[in-house]
């Protein structure tokens, strides 16, 4: 074992929630290490297929039987495809068991899954903070929309957020960039639709991660749509072009790749972390790291783990499991819904660029007096399109003219999925399987997830409003779609750790907290009391910004 | 596809077209997921003439004179330039199960001969218009096979495609994301630079081929 250099605070995990703690802890001053399991991925110069042609993959970015083999998850949904492969977890080495099936897309490496996150950016409401208590589901959340706020506005500023001002309750205005517009055939739908439903279903721009205005060190958007394979401009928010450049600049940062944190080690006589105990998964040797604070931001269900296997002299289920909470009220959001429509009249129009977004339609269900045999309700994100040479392949034709013909754009098409909230609940939970080990020897996570009634009768609903918007709007051969929706897929994993306001329901106080051990914080999903229906990592941000901050005053005040 | 669909103006879309909303927003990424027959993949275009598995380059020369009697050569190079034959041999071999690869196979045979059959010559030897005569005629009879099979309650997606459908996807697949249909049949542009939501077109404009 050995020491090491004490630091003011360690965060663990360099995702989108490690990279704010990392920002705002090392510019108010603290000494930060910041700890990532996987390899470092360089900002552009690691981008190794940014600017690849599409034709120059050995496999144009498809998937082969050699790729199923070893990404049996990630093979289950869009993400496995070559073109950005060493972006996603190595399965083989990190395995996890599936109590029910559940698809865990995991990144391990320096940024996360910033790089190849959705980048859509979306607030919370009090509709959304208010619901659990109004509900009587599962605990209150400790926080209202007022108090994370100007958090939101803080790391908005900061992350590049384009989108319009659109003045609604359930989705509130932030501190946007000039929105990336919605194209002709999203203008003719939302155009008509305004008038029908009472103007509560709207059709705005996408709030997206992705600059229009450049950012230091930033270049605005290019229009390429290839953010996945990470942005050689820097214009999308990732913790490598937005928040490790920043938290670097103040000279007090270090990172360390390749450092599998497997315990935070707990003082009970002063009720306090005292640091973490790190694996170096290269060369497996063990390091204690010392720190006043503690962030935890290593994944939602990669936090709670680590919880599990902290402190457990003093709590056999880990640090944070007095509640009996700990590992409990895993959520995701369910969707791969939808309907779809062609658009007519417009055969004279096209666009130019790529837009690496596309239209949001924002919760409408359960609101302002409108009521469902659910309960909560789902936003809808999709885009129009002319649909390219893909429509030949089921149609009759071929020859001179067929290839011509399909060499051109074909009709509008406009479609969506919508996601859905997913209600908390104790059955679904997280827990430790200690008979299946990892590469490195350690127990892996064992999942028991499943969406419920609730997620169910929504479900219709999600299918059927946006068919009965497109026959209303005019649009043609409209058809509805549900592929099926497994916890996980959406990648936006949330709670096991929640917050609350009682420490014998909840893991995490209002500022993440751990209850046990008021120095260690969790920012990451793992703390959410409940899911909404927007898609998390904004609050994340925000949530991590406040938290950081109220971390370095309490430091100050010699609390912690 | 439900029975009831000719009622009910509501209809069904299948995984593959669900796909593109969802990966247009997460990654925009045209054709992934569950059917193998759009896993896309393609030979990297190398000057040798690539084969792959047990395909040969009589197989691959075959396999782009099928490619090229769907996308011929017009006003732009057509399907056998932009070395299509291999693709579909690459894409056969590192992507299809061994269910569709028998079909696919049985299906290059079931060419030839019906090709002798009908004009009492090879499919190799005979002429374009005796190959696009022949194809037509078996792009008929795909559709209608799909179809029935779609219009099915029961219609197990597992089942492989008939094999015409298969080779006039992996022909389309494999020229539109070459260079050449990228770039001469589609309009290309690797960094556009700014978005135009709404710009007039004139028919005959090529489509905007995508990036990733």
């Amino acid at each position: 074992m050995v020491q090491a250099a004490k630091y003011d605070a360690i965060v663990v995990g360099s995702g989108i929630s490690g990279g704010w703690a990392a920002k705002e802890l090392t510019e108010k001053g603290l000494r930060v290490l910041l700890l990532e399991r996987g390899r470092n991925v360089e900002h552009i110069k690691d981008y190794v297929n940014a600017v690849k042609a599409p034709w120059e993959y050995p496999h144009r970015g498809g998937r082969t039987h050699a790729m199923e083999e070893a990404y049996p998850v990630l093979k289950r949904d869009y993400p496995l495809n070559e073109k950005n492969l060493a972006f996603w977890v190595n399965e083989k080495e990190c395995p996890y068991t599936e109590v029910k099936r559940f698809d865990w897309f995991r990144g391990y490496q320096v940024g996360g899954r910033s790089l190849t996150w959705g980048r859509q950016s979306y607030r919370w409401s009090d509709f959304d903070f208010e619901a659990n208590a109004k509900d009587g589901i599962a605990v209150d959340w400790p926080i209202r929309y007022q108090e994370l706020a100007p958090w939101y506005d803080h790391v908005e500023k900061h992350a590049g957020i384009s989108g319009s001002l659109e003045g609604m309750a359930q989705l509130p205005d932030g501190q946007f960039q000039p929105a990336m517009p919605l194209n002709c055939g999203e203008e003719l739908i939302a155009g008509r639709l305004k008038d029908k439903f009472g103007g509560m279903r709207r059709i705005i721009p996408g709030r997206t991660a992705n600059a229009t205005q450049a950012l230091e060190g930033r270049s605005a958007c290019q229009y390429r749509n290839a953010c996945w394979l990470g942005c050689p401009f820097g214009a999308y928010f990732s913790t490598q072009s937005s928040t490790l450049p920043a938290a670097a600049k103040t000279g007090r940062l270090t990172l360390k790749p390749w450092s599998i944190v497997t315990e935070v080690i707990y003082d009970k006589d002063r009720k306090r972390a005292t640091g973490v105990r790190v694996l170096d998964a290269v060369s497996d040797q063990w390091t204690d790291y010392q720190a006043k604070i503690v962030f935890l931001c290593a994944s939602t269900l990669n936090s709670t783990w680590l919880l599990m296997r902290s402190a457990t002299d003093v709590w056999p289920e880990g640090l944070g499991s007095s509640s009996g909470e700990l590992g409990h009220n895993l959520m995701d959001h369910h969707f791969r819904c939808g309907a779809e429509g062609t658009l007519e009249g417009l055969d004279d129009k096209y666009f130019y660029g790529r837009r690496p977004t596309g239209f949001y339609i924002p919760r409408y269900r359960n609101l302002f007096g409108d009521k469902r045999e659910y309960l909560r309700g789902f936003g809808y994100q999709g885009s129009a399109d002319r649909i390219g040479w893909a429509r030949a392949v089921k149609e009759l034709g071929l020859g001179a003219a067929f290839k011509d013909e399909m060499s051109t754009p074909g009709p509008w098409v406009f479609g969506a999925t919508a996601f859905g909230e997913m209600l908390p609940s104790h059955a679904n939970t997280v827990g430790l399987d200690t008979t299946k080990k990892d590469k490195w020897g350690l127990p892996v996570l064992k999942i028991d997830c499943a969406t419920g009634e609730n997620e169910r009768l929504m479900r219709k609903d999600m299918v059927l409003d946006l068919a009965e918007m497109l026959e209303e709007s005019g649009a043609k051969k409209v058809k509805t779609w549900d592929t099926g929706s497994y916890p996980g897929m959406a990648i936006h994993e949330m709670g096991t750790a929640r917050m609350g306001r009682d420490p014998k329901t909840s893991v995490l106080n209002a500022h993440n907290q751990v209850w046990d051990a008021p120095n260690v914080f969790v920012t990451d999903g793992s703390c959410m009391a409940s899911s909404a229906c927007q898609n998390p990592s904004l609050t994340y941000m925000a949530l991590t910004a406040r938290a950081a901050n109220f971390a370095v005053d309490e430091l100050k005040r010699r609390n912690l | 596809m439900n029975p009831s669909a000719k009622e009910d103006p509501v209809r069904k879309i299948d995984r593959r077209e669900a796909i593109r909303y969802v990966s247009a927003l997460l990654g925009g990424v045209a054709f992934t997921g569950g059917a193998r027959l759009f896993a896309a993949i393609e030979s990297d275009g190398a000057a040798t003439p690539r084969t792959a598995g047990d395909f040969t380059a009589e197989h691959v020369a075959f396999l782009d004179e099928i490619a090229e009697t769907i996308l011929p050569a017009t006003k732009t190079p057509g399907a056998k330039a932009a070395k299509v034959g291999a693709f579909m041999a690459l894409m056969v071999t590192d992507a299809y199960g061994p269910e569709e690869q028998t079909v696919f196979r049985d299906g290059m045979r079931r060419v030839d001969s019906a090709m002798r059959e009908q004009a009492h010559v090879s499919f190799m030897k005979a002429t374009p218009e005796q190959r696009l005569a022949l194809l037509v005629e078996l792009d008929g009879e795909a559709k209608r096979v799909m179809d029935a099979r779609a219009a099915k309650a029961d219609d197990d997606k597992t089942q492989p495609p008939h094999f015409f459908r298969m080779m006039k996807q992996l022909a389309l697949l494999g020229y539109f994301t070459s260079e050449i249909g990228c770039v001469q049949a589609q309009r290309y542009v690797e960094t556009p630079g700014r978005f135009d939501p709404c710009v007039p077109y004139s028919p005959g404009e090529p489509s905007w081929a995508r990036h990733a």
